[in-house]
């Protein structure tokens, strides 16, 4: 020490660490340490797969997309029969995956919102009600709820023959759900006209009475008038036009229904399923973020003098969602990556049918496994994205 | 009006109060009283003669349901299998000395102050792995060997779920710890490893590790399919940990860390000492919550071939002897599963109240 500091007085410069007990130094040697791990291994991967691959006559690239497929497939959104090629499954498989996540979403999040406001209900039955629900289904296996709904509940349906009659054109047997569709006749591109003139009218409408309630302070009833637009305007376009729409309904011919919109029992019991389960979750996320608005906040608006309906939607609900976005957006993950175990049932999404048949019939794991991983990164990264945009929207404006 | 501020009591007090406050006290409530009321009336009567009433619960095979309710000789007939898989008969004793530890080790974890509970904590992390590495698969200290193709049930889930939890926290805590680190290429590493894992769902990871491992591995080296599931399951599973763990890192005010770096203490004495011990605490109720979702999540094995409890089942209900049993089985799984998550989610529910110190920013 001694020394050290007669060095110093003496105008010479003052001796650092050591190197190695330099944390910079340190730093950049670990680091350098790490990339060369990552990389080793990845080579010892990449060559151990490729001599694998090699020894049992596995080949590799993308060239297999192009390759007809020869399977059949139960459910397509796109058209698709089996001489298309393994491209095509992929299609059909991410088409599937993205409908069943869509129904999903959508189904889970209305009931979830429902069970969630009616945890909190002042009736004793339906808060309690509303708790039995969530603490039975989010504390049971998803597979196996989708497991009964499929083989428990739907497989005891009666047979296309004896199918269940709702109103003479739809029918309910154990091959699946018939409804009858709509088929657009020359003449129907007025009706999507209208509709797309009347979102654009509530729009303005929405800007204007904005403007005239910032001048003036009075409001105007933006909803009703609003919904009345998008109702009425296409109604009339639909008239104006002739009733340019028929419906296919579906009828019974030999074993089973033909025509009309097909939902098969696969799709419904996923569908029930993933939507009753994440439902569970999202009612408590509600819940909470509900709870989280402090009562000071509801008793200051009443003392502002707005009715119930005004406060829960201006002042309750926005800070609500602050609290109730972030943990929602993984509820959506989690359900769009549930989707997948549509395979143990058979309902054909991408792991059923591209990681699955199109994997066991073209053996090449490599690619199509790190396909289908890409398939559901982007969804995530993508559905991340939305709601961190619309949480940004929400999120609490500060100095 | 007048006639309540006379007599308060009886309208404010006592059953007739409680009901005009909680059950009618508008006519919409009293309309959702009376339709939610019928609705359970007239379901639960029919679930409750075919749960109990009119099922049938003793007997020894598909002769003896006979009743018009639930046939649950069916489970009673099959309850070795649900719950040992095709574990010999003569070795089960093994099994049932690992559920015995199991419960010694993390029933007391639910009870306040109960004496050494720590300590049990600390054998069903430590020991408890160690003795059931050597009973379970057997083959040394002449214990007969029993290949983990033979296992099976109830005990395959608690292995999957106990063993993926217990690589996953000492993986997860790296992670956490390189997520947060100053260097920005173990930074980056730890971030691309642990959102890769998170986006993709669990049966990707179990396809992949039982179609992809063995392309991986160089020639002659091999795992069995329970120790390939096993892999991917703690692969996945640390990813979620890691995120719970650094939610705890962060909660820990700076000062702490000024502190520790202000007493000299190098990186890992800091995190050791002083930062890890507090960080783990926050957030053992979401360790829990991982906990029971990868419990759940272990049903999945069941696409890859392996028979965990609902697989068990599963294999089962198809049995042509028995008619129409998949309820019957179905409502056991749930059970079973039902019982440990709710168990596990209330205590940290508890948990969460009690280390809730009431000013979280």
């Amino acid at each position: 020490m001694k020394t050290e500091t007669i060095t110093q007085a003496n105008g010479s410069k003052p001796a650092g660490p050591k190197p190695w007990y330099d944390p910079r130094v340190r730093s950049i040697f670990f680091q350098i340490v790490a990339i060369a791990l990552v990389f080793w291994g990845g080579w010892t991967l990449v060559d151990n797969t490729l001599s694998n691959m090699e020894s049992r006559g596995i080949s590799t690239g993308f060239g297999f997309l192009e390759e007809s497929a020869g399977f059949g497939i139960i459910m397509s959104l796109v058209p698709y029969d089996a001489t298309m090629s393994y491209g095509r499954t992929f299609l059909v498989g991410l088409t599937n995956t993205l409908l069943v996540s869509a129904m999903g979403v959508v189904a889970a999040t209305i009931l979830g919102f429902i069970i969630g406001v009616a945890r909190l209900s002042s009736n004793w039955l339906v808060a309690k009600l509303a708790l039995v629900y969530v603490e039975v289904i989010r504390n049971i296996p998803l597979l196996l709820q989708i497991f009964f709904w499929y083989f428990a509940v739907l497989a005891a349906l009666p047979s296309p023959r004896q199918s269940v009659e709702v109103g003479g054109s739809a029918f309910l047997n154990n091959r699946g759900l018939y409804v009858p569709d709509p088929v657009t006749q020359d003449g129907f591109g007025l009706v999507w006209g209208a509709i797309a003139v009347a979102i654009a009218a509530v729009i303005g409408l929405r800007i204007w009475a904005k403007k005239r309630q910032l001048a003036t302070g009075k409001i105007f009833p933006t909803f009703k008038v609003g919904v009345s637009i998008l109702v009425l305007l296409p109604v009339l376009a639909y008239f104006v036009a002739g009733s340019p729409l028929e419906w296919d309904v579906p009828a019974l011919k030999g074993f089973n229904f033909r025509g009309g919109i097909t939902i098969i029992p696969e799709l419904a019991a996923l569908w029930l399923a993933l939507s009753l389960y994440t439902a569970s979750f999202i009612a408590e996320i509600v819940r909470s973020g509900i709870l989280s608005v402090s009562k000071g906040q509801t008793e200051a608006s009443k003392a502002l003098g707005l009715p119930n309906s005004l406060t829960l939607r201006l002042v309750v609900i926005p800070q609500a969602m602050r609290v109730i976005i972030p943990p929602l957006t993984s509820q959506y993950l989690n359900l769009v990556k549930n989707s997948s175990l549509a395979t143990a049932i058979g309902y054909p999404d991408l792991v059923a049918v591209f990681m699955g048949t199109t994997l066991n019939q073209t053996g090449q794991a490599v690619e199509v496994v790190a396909i289908t991983m890409a398939v559901y990164l982007t969804i995530s990264l993508l559905i991340s994205l939305f709601m961190n945009i619309y949480n940004r929207a929400v999120a609490i404006k500060e100095r | 009006m007048t006639e309540s501020t006379m007599k308060p009591p009886k309208k404010t007090l006592g059953p007739v109060a409680w009901m005009r406050e909680h059950l009618f006290s508008s006519w919409y409530n009293t309309l959702l009283t009376l339709l939610i009321g019928y609705v359970l009336v007239t379901s639960l009567g029919p679930l409750l003669s075919w749960l109990f009433f009119d099922a049938n619960f003793a007997g020894t095979g598909p002769e003896s349901c006979t009743g018009a309710g639930a046939c649950w000789v069916f489970v009673s007939e099959r309850l070795n299998f649900f719950i040992y898989g095709f574990y010999p008969d003569d070795q089960q004793w093994r099994v049932d000395v690992m559920f015995i530890l199991l419960a010694v080790a993390f029933v007391p974890q639910f009870i306040e102050g109960f004496p050494g509970r720590k300590w049990l904590g600390i054998f069903g992390m430590t020991g408890l792995p160690l003795i059931g590495y050597f009973l379970i698969p057997g083959g040394s200290f002449g214990l007969e060997e029993v290949p983990s193709t033979k296992w099976g049930g109830l005990m395959l889930t608690l292995i999957l779920a106990y063993i993926g939890i217990l690589a996953s926290l000492p993986i997860g805590t790296l992670l956490a710890l390189g997520r947060r680190s100053d260097m920005p290429i173990i930074r980056g590493l730890c971030v691309v490893f642990i959102e890769v894992w998170r986006a993709v769902p669990l049966i990707t990871v179990l396809f992949m590790a039982s179609v992809m491992l063995p392309l991986f591995l160089p020639e002659g080296v091999n795992f069995e399919k329970l120790s390939r599931a096993l892999i991917g399951i703690t692969l996945w599973q640390s990813a979620y940990m890691a995120e719970v763990i650094r939610g705890g890192l962060q909660a820990i005010p700076r000062g702490q860390y000024e502190a520790a770096d202000a007493l000299g203490l190098g990186y890992w004495k800091k995190m050791g000492l002083v930062i890890l011990p507090q960080a783990l605490k926050l957030v053992i109720p979401g360790i829990v919550n991982t906990f029971i979702s990868l419990f759940k999540d272990t049903t999945l094995v069941l696409i890859i071939g392996l028979f965990d409890v609902l697989g068990a089942v599963q294999s089962t209900i198809t049995d042509p002897a028995w008619q129409n049993v998949a309820s019957e089985g179905y409502v056991f799984v749930a059970f079973c599963f039902w019982v440990f998550c709710f168990g596990m989610s209330r205590y940290s529910q508890n948990l969460e109240r009690k280390l809730d110190t009431g000013h979280k920013t």
